[in-house]
This record gives structure tokens, sequence and C-alpha cells, in this order.
């Protein structure tokens, strides 16, 4: 009987637990209140009227159907713009690919509500091009505010998601499938469409849910550069944020409707990927060819506009941290002015992010090596649960998950609104799922074979882990971290619902100095996080020795 | 001071499946003792569930008379070769090697001469401070065994062990293993699904399907009297005949064909008169006759092997079979289309229940210990 117990109580099993307690008290039960939230009136009876209000209201429902304007232009444009930016990468030799690579990854690491603060900086009404084309030629640029202005941050933002999964797929392809299509007779276009896009449909899908979820998710661009043109999370803050303290039903229902789109779609993204994938491993990989002429000279040129102006927003931001300023304007001259403010009053937001970042990073690798080993290795209802709804968060939109988290845990015993645990916990749940998913990933390549190696030799499945998995894990584990320590760091849509005065962070602090139009801290303050970004990032390759991110 | 090894009753369910049930078999010790037999028979699952890595449903498993049923897959003390060596990348080969003695209490100089001695006896000493990717397959083999010898384990559990390597390589390898195991006396578990590796490197076989062991013996024993046709026919190639059993004049003749029959005297009592039957001949126990009795067939293909040569014939019938000859000049080689007749040598064939269940060659018992 005792033994019995004991086998029971093996170190995966009490693993699996703590697992399990962890994500029923800080997911399963602010979801699931939220869910029920949006179904009571203010006297807690069940009623529908939250949502009734909702599609009834222009003013309600028109902020889903600007979300959807949105992310499905935004889609459309990032696969017409990351296909054949993949496809020219890959099949032409283009001059600085390199260099090239890294601009891309470093544009789609940043925040996105970065990029929309420095097209305003560029493009807003006392924006350096607008006042250049107004003072020169007295023509009015037309307006960056708005869908128009949305849909150039989030392009440029997230293209480079569809590229970089499109070149995945291409690298996986072997040229003899290139060439049997070739000596069959089929070439050039036809070749496009009847071989290499089939093949890469898949990849495309995949990459444009990814697309279709940030673009859906995001709050800080339309925030700051959609003035009135509000989507969802926009709303959702608003109405929360206005009914704090009191009557949080409709916020909660907004998120409700939101969380179904989202499943709605990832289900939709999963079935069509599972259905129509390929499993393709190239022993010799596409080589670049040599173009001359126009041709080369096209090729060329669309790919530097497109990056440059991906990068654009980036070297915006850390030109004008340099420039001296005067309220919301900068004049002439360079000046360590910004960092010397930002240092003074926001140096508090600058420690916030890494001590809270640390913390959660630490957590999510832990974390995410024990649910991805136990749900790969130790398959049975419950890890296989934990493994589903730790990877739900991917599809909560941050603002969302703020709110349930706030609205759970206002309260004894468990009052966490205003702590900084509460941010932590949100950073953990929201970005273990990339962690997660590269560990897992890697476990299905290892073979069983080298645990039972260790265990066979006498060592304990918990120091076998420790030992052998562990370590075999890292170079899977670390392409996920990075991902989670960049995405956390640079973290606004739920950390703008939970802070407060003694624990706000870099990107809260940045999204408040735009708003009080204090342009030179909000560029010092990004500059330190793009720096922050770039510098993780090169520590990445130089520790793995890899020069390529997995998204 | 070697350890046997003893299956009472054993049963492996996987979900409702029962795979393996009622296995019965005892390891002598010190000895090779291989589990062969198709995929899906349950020969590595037998060899997971000595290791610990599956669990025993039903009966129980002894090392030495001790159960070891409740003692978890890491304090069983055992030593394992995998299919695919399972060299941990991340150590070089001497760590490697080393990795299971840290975790014993043992001296540092004791640790050092078992390290230096294993090494010397597989022949790594050469590679031991490289990493594992720099090494062959034969070499990662080598290292694999060092690994898995050095903490003079009760037991040594072979998985498919030259299944990774080529043909020239797995006869090396096969001989390597085969010694050392011979010097160091270790009871030891072999699994492979190849009948002539079996043959070569066993001291006892046993002969696995569907769960069910079909026959444990000798190398020769389980070649040359097949306790089934299963065995009969796994194990190398054998033409199946069925037919009957005659019995005239106190002789005792079993028919092949309607028109042929042999005089046979292995027979048990067992094999009445009338009884039907199933005749196993193997290729090489037919002899060409030259007198016109025997069984008529014509030849379809011949292929010419070196050491023999392989025909394939056809009875009248339509059915084929398989005659080898061996290449020696005196023989006559025959040609594609010719008609011959073959006859079987009596006290090589086989003979079993009309179901192809039991052996009715006196002597053939399931188990030979």
């Amino acid at each position: 009987m005792w033994s019995e117990l004991n086998q029971k109580l093996d170190f995966w099993n009490i693993m699996t637990l703590i697992m399990f307690l962890f994500f029923a008290v800080f997911l399963i039960y602010p979801l699931g209140s939220l869910l029920l939230g949006s179904f009571q009136g203010s006297d807690g009876s069940f009623t529908l009227e939250h949502f009734q209000t909702f599609f009834e209201k222009k003013y309600y429902y028109q902020s889903l159907l600007h979300s959807f304007a949105v992310t499905i232009s935004v889609t459309v444009l990032s696969i017409a713009i990351g296909v054949p930016l993949a496809y020219l990468m890959a099949t032409l030799q283009i001059r600085g690919k390199g260099i090239i690579e890294i601009l891309i990854i470093i544009s789609v690491l940043s925040p996105p509500f970065i990029g929309a603060y420095s097209w305003i900086l560029l493009l807003g009404r006392s924006g350096v091009v607008s006042k250049f084309f107004m003072e020169h030629f007295g023509v009015t640029v037309p307006s960056i505010y708005g869908f128009s202005g949305i849909l150039l941050v989030f392009t440029l933002k997230l293209f480079p998601y569809i590229y970089l999964y499109v070149s995945g797929a291409l690298k996986k392809m072997d040229s003899s499938l290139s060439e049997a299509a070739e000596s069959l007779g089929v070439t050039g276009i036809k070749k496009m469409t009847t071989l290499i896009l089939p093949l890469v449909l898949p990849t495309v899908l995949a990459g444009a849910m990814l697309v279709f979820m940030n673009s859906l998710a995001d709050f800080g661009t339309p925030m700051l550069i959609g003035e009135g043109y509000s989507t969802m999370p926009v709303l959702i803050y608003s109405e929360f944020i206005s009914e704090v303290g009191g009557d949080a039903h409709f916020a909660a229902a907004l998120s409700t409707i939101m969380i179904l789109i989202t499943t709605v779609i990832f289900i939709a993204q999963k079935y069509v990927v599972n259905k129509k994938s390929y499993e393709m491993s190239s022993l010799r990989p596409i080589q670049p060819a040599k173009t001359k002429g126009i041709k080369n000279v096209l090729a060329h040129l669309f790919i530097y506009v497109i990056v440059g102006l991906a990068i654009i927003p980036q070297v915006t931001v850390i030109y004008t941290s340099f420039l001296k300023t005067r309220g919301a304007m900068f004049i002439d001259g360079f000046t360590f002015d910004s960092y010397r403010k930002v240092l003074d009053r926001m140096g508090d937001s600058i420690l916030n992010t890494y001590v809270y970042g640390i913390i959660a990073l630490i957590i999510i690798i832990v974390l995410g090596m024990l649910i991805s080993y136990a749900s790969v290795r130790r398959k049975n209802f419950f890890t296989s649960f934990i493994d589903t709804i730790a990877m739900f968060p991917y599809i909560v939109p941050g603002s969302v998950l703020g709110i349930t988290l706030l609205l759970a845990f206002n309260k004894a015993p468990l009052l966490l609104s205003g702590t900084a645990s509460i941010l932590i916990i949100s950073y953990i749940i929201r970005r273990l799922p990339y962690t997660m998913r590269s560990s897992a990933a890697i476990i299905y390549q290892l073979s069983p074979s080298m645990e039972e190696a260790s265990i066979s030799l006498g060592y304990s499945p918990m120091r076998t882990f420790i030992n052998v998995t562990a370590r075999l894990m890292m170079p899977g584990v670390l392409a996920g971290a990075l991902l989670s320590w960049i995405t956390v760091i640079n973290e606004l849509s739920s950390s703008i619902i939970l802070f407060t005065g003694n624990t706000r962070t870099m990107s809260v602090a940045i999204y408040s100095e735009v708003i009080r139009a204090s342009y030179g801290t909000a560029a010092a303050l990004s500059t330190i996080l793009t720096v922050t970004t770039v510098v993780s990032l090169l520590i990445f390759f130089k520790v793995t020795g890899s020069k390529e991110v997995s998204l | 001071m070697s350890t046997s090894i003893k299956f009472e009753q054993v049963r492996k369910d996987y979900d409702k499946n029962t795979v393996i049930s009622n296995l019965n078999v005892m390891i002598k010790p010190g000895e090779l003792f291989t589990l062969l037999g198709p995929s899906g028979c349950g020969k590595t699952t037998l060899l997971r569930m000595i290791a610990g890595f599956h669990s025993i449903d039903g009966g129980t498993i002894s090392f030495d008379d001790q159960s070891i049923n409740d003692i978890p897959a890491h304090k069983r003390n055992i030593g394992m070769v995998f299919q695919n060596y399972a060299i941990f990348p991340h150590m070089t080969v001497y760590n490697n090697v080393k990795y299971g003695l840290k975790n014993r209490k043992i001296s540092k100089q004791e640790m050092i001469k078992r390290l230096d001695e294993i090494i010397e006896t597989v022949q790594i000493t050469a590679y031991k401070d490289r990493l594992p990717n720099r090494l062959s397959g034969g070499q990662q083999q080598r290292v694999a065994l060092a690994r898995a010898i050095v903490i003079h384990p009760k037991v040594l559990l072979m998985d498919e062990p030259l299944s990774n390597l080529d043909a020239k390589l797995r006869i090396d390898m096969r001989r390597a293993i085969s010694e050392i195991q011979r010097s160091i006396g270790i009871t030891t578990v072999y699994v492979t699904h190849d009948q002539e590796e079996a043959l070569a490197i066993s001291d006892r076989i046993a002969v696995m399907k569907d769960g069910f062991i079909q026959q444990v013996g000798y190398p020769d024993t389980i070649y040359l009297r097949p306790f089934n046709a299963f065995v009969a026919t796994f194990i190398g190639h054998s033409n199946l005949f069925t037919g009957t059993v005659e019995k005239e004049n106190g002789t005792t003749y079993v028919h092949l064909t309607k028109d042929y029959r042999v005089a046979i005297d292995t027979l048990t009592e067992e094999a009445q008169a009338e009884a039907s039957v199933m005749i196993a001949v193997r290729p090489e126990e037919f002899t060409l006759s030259e007198d016109h009795t025997g069984i008529r067939a014509t030849v379809k293909h011949r292929n010419f092997l070196g050491k023999y040569i392989n025909y394939e014939l056809v009875l009248d019938d339509g059915r084929s079979i398989e005659f080898t000859q061996d290449t020696n000049l005196k023989n006559r080689f025959i040609e594609v289309g010719e008609v011959v007749h073959l006859e079987a040598i009596p006290e090589k064939i086989n003979v079993f229940t009309a179901d192809g269940e039991t052996s009715l060659i006196a002597g053939v018992t399931r188990y030979v210990e």
C-alpha cells in the first residue's frame, strides 16, 4: 500500500499537481469568473443585456467592425509583402542579406506602440516629414491618424512574421523538388503556383494567424495613432477604466466576445494547417542564384525599401532620444538631457522592467520545461489538460487577461492587485507559451532512450531530468525563452491595466510619456528598451551559435 | 556470481489489451539469451519490463529468486544498450562511460581503474576525449557497451544493438559483443529480429510471436528441430506440405504429395496412421532425384548466390517451392524451364500436427533447458 502510494507520488506526478494548481488559480479561475461575470447583471442575476447593448449600439459594435477591417487588411497586406520578400531572399543573391535578416528580426521584436509613436513623430500633425512637406512644398501629407496609420504601423510591424515563417518553409524545401518540376517542363510562374505556393501555403496560414491575432489584440497602436478610430482592445480598456469601482460586467462581456472570436480563428487555423501541412526536410536546400539587369535591381529595391520602412521607427526613436526638447517640441542640437530626465524621474520603471522580467523569465523557463516535458513524455489526462490550458493565453488578448486578473485578485485572501506579483503572474501566463512550445518541439526530437540510459545507470527520474534531459533541451528552451523575455519587457496591454504608481514598467512609462507629449523622454526610454532587445538578441546568437529566431 | 532471471506467469497489458500473458521462462546465470521474433511479437516489451521502463502487470520477474516487480528502474542495477546507442551528446566519450559510475559509492582509484579497464576492453582508448557526434556507428556502439558494463550490472540488456550498423560492421561487432560478454560472464538478454544474428551470438534463443514464446532452445535445435511451423518458417525458410502419415509393415511413411512418400523413423507415437500432418522441408533438405521418384517440379527462377544456388520451382498444382544446391562443381546445375524430381532427406525434415502447432518428431520440446 505504502509503496503504491510512494510510486504514485513520484517527481512528475507532484510537479503535475503543482502546475495544475498554478493554472487553476491564475488562469482558469480568473477567466471563468470573467465569463460568468459577462452574463451577470449588477445585482448578480443572469442576463444577456451586456451583449444586447453591445450589438445594439453603433458606438460599441462599430469597434468590432473596425477591428475586423484593420486585422483583415493588415493580414492581407502582410502576406502580400512577406511572401515575395521571403521568396526573393531565398532564391536570389541579395547584398547585405545578413544585416537585412537581423533588421527584420529587430523590427518584429520591438513593441508595436513604439512604431506607432515614431510614425507620429514623422508623419503626425507636427511630424518632421509633414512639416518638411508643408514648409517647402505647401503640401499637406495625408493624415496618419485613424485607420491608415494603424494599418501602416501594423503591416510594417507584422509582415516579418510571414517572412520568417515562409523563409523557414523555403529552407526546408529540397531543391530536387524544384528540379523535378523543371525536368517535367514546369518552370517560372507555373512552377511557383503549382509547386512552391501549395507547399508553403500551410506555413503562410500559420503566419497569417499570428498576424491576425497580434493585430486584433494590440492595444497600444490604435490607442496612440487611432484617435477615435476605436478598436475592440481600446473599447475594452476605456470601458473598463471608466467603470472601475462600479460595474465591470460590460467590460467582461466585451472580453468574452474577443475570446470567442480569437478561439474560433485559432481552431479554424489549426484545422486548416493540420489538414494541409507537409512534412519536408531538405538535404540540399534551394541555393540563391545570381541575377542581372532590371530584375536584380527591382528585387533589391523592393527589399531595401520594405526593410528600410520597417526599421524606421527604431532609427527615429534612437535619433530623437538625443535631441534637445522644449516641451513637446524637438529643437536643434544634441543632448543627453532626455536620458537624464528618464533616470531622474523614471528610473524605477527601468528597474521594475528588469526585475519583473527576470523573475518572470526564470519561472517561465522552469514551468515551460516542466510542462512541455510532462505533456510530451508523461502523457495523461492532466498533463494534456495543463498543456492545452497553458497555451490558451496565446489567444487571450493582453488587455483581457489584465482585466481578468485584476477582477479576480482584488480582494482577500488573494489580494494581489497593485502588487508587483500580479504583473509578474500576468507576464508568466502570457509569455509562457513561447518557451513551452519550443521546449516541446525539442523534446520530440530527443530520443527517450537518452533518458532511459541515464535511469538504467542508476539516476532517479528527477536527477535524470536535471542531468540529461534539461541539458539536451537547452537550445529549444533558450530559443523560446528569448521570445518570452523580449515580449515580457515590451509588454504593454496587460501592464497598462495592472500597474500602479510603484509598479509601472518601461513600456507603461513610454505610453504615458507619449500621451503627455513628452516625446524626448519617451524616445530615451524606447531606446533603452530597443537596445535591451538587441543586446538580448546578440547574447542569444552568441550563446547558441544560431543566427535565427523561431517565432 | 552471475544472476539468473526468472519469469513466472508474466503478463503485460496495453490499455485493455493483453500483449503478453502467462510467460514462463528461466534465463541461466551468465547466459546470452536472445529474444527473437518479428516486430510486434513482444520481445522489446519484455526487455523493457526487465529494465523497468514498462510495468509488470501480472506475475513476477526475479533476479536470483528476488522479485524486481516493485523496484524502480533506476535501482534495478541493469546495464542497457539501446538500438540508437543513446550516447549523451553533451559529454565526451570518457564522461559518458563515467556517468553511471559517478553515481555509485566507490573510491576514486577504483573508478579510474574500472574506467581504464573497460575502455581498454571495448577498444575506445583512441577517442575517449572526443564528443560523440564525431564517432561512427560502430564506435558509438562500443561506447554504449562500455557505459552499460562498467557499472557491473546484474544483467545486461541489449535492444537490437546492431540494427543500425552496416552489414560488415555488424559481423565484427557481433563477435566483439560475444567475446566481451563471455569474458565477463554477465547474464545478457539480447533482442533482435535478425535470425542470423540470433543464431550466431546466442547461447539460447526464445522465438516469440504475438506475445507467446514459441520455442526456447539452442541455436541448432531451433534451426534443425523447430517446435512448430512458425519457428520452422521464421528461422530460415521452410517449404510446407500438408500430408498424411502411413504405416505399412512396421515402417512409417509421410506423404508429401499424393504420389510421393518418404520413410521416416523419427516420429513420436502420437503420429498415428492416416493422421493428417504438416511437413516442413528446408530448401537444402531436398536432393535431385535421378530416377524420376520424388516431387515433380519445373524450374522457374535460378538465383546464383555464390555459396549456393537458390531455385524457385513450380509444382504441378501451381504451388511454388524453394530448393538450394551447393555450388559444388560435382553438382549438376539445372536450368530454367527444366522439369526435375526432388526427394526429401528423411532424417532432416520436420513433421508437425496438421495445425502446425506441435512437432511430431521424437524428443522435440518447446523448452530446452
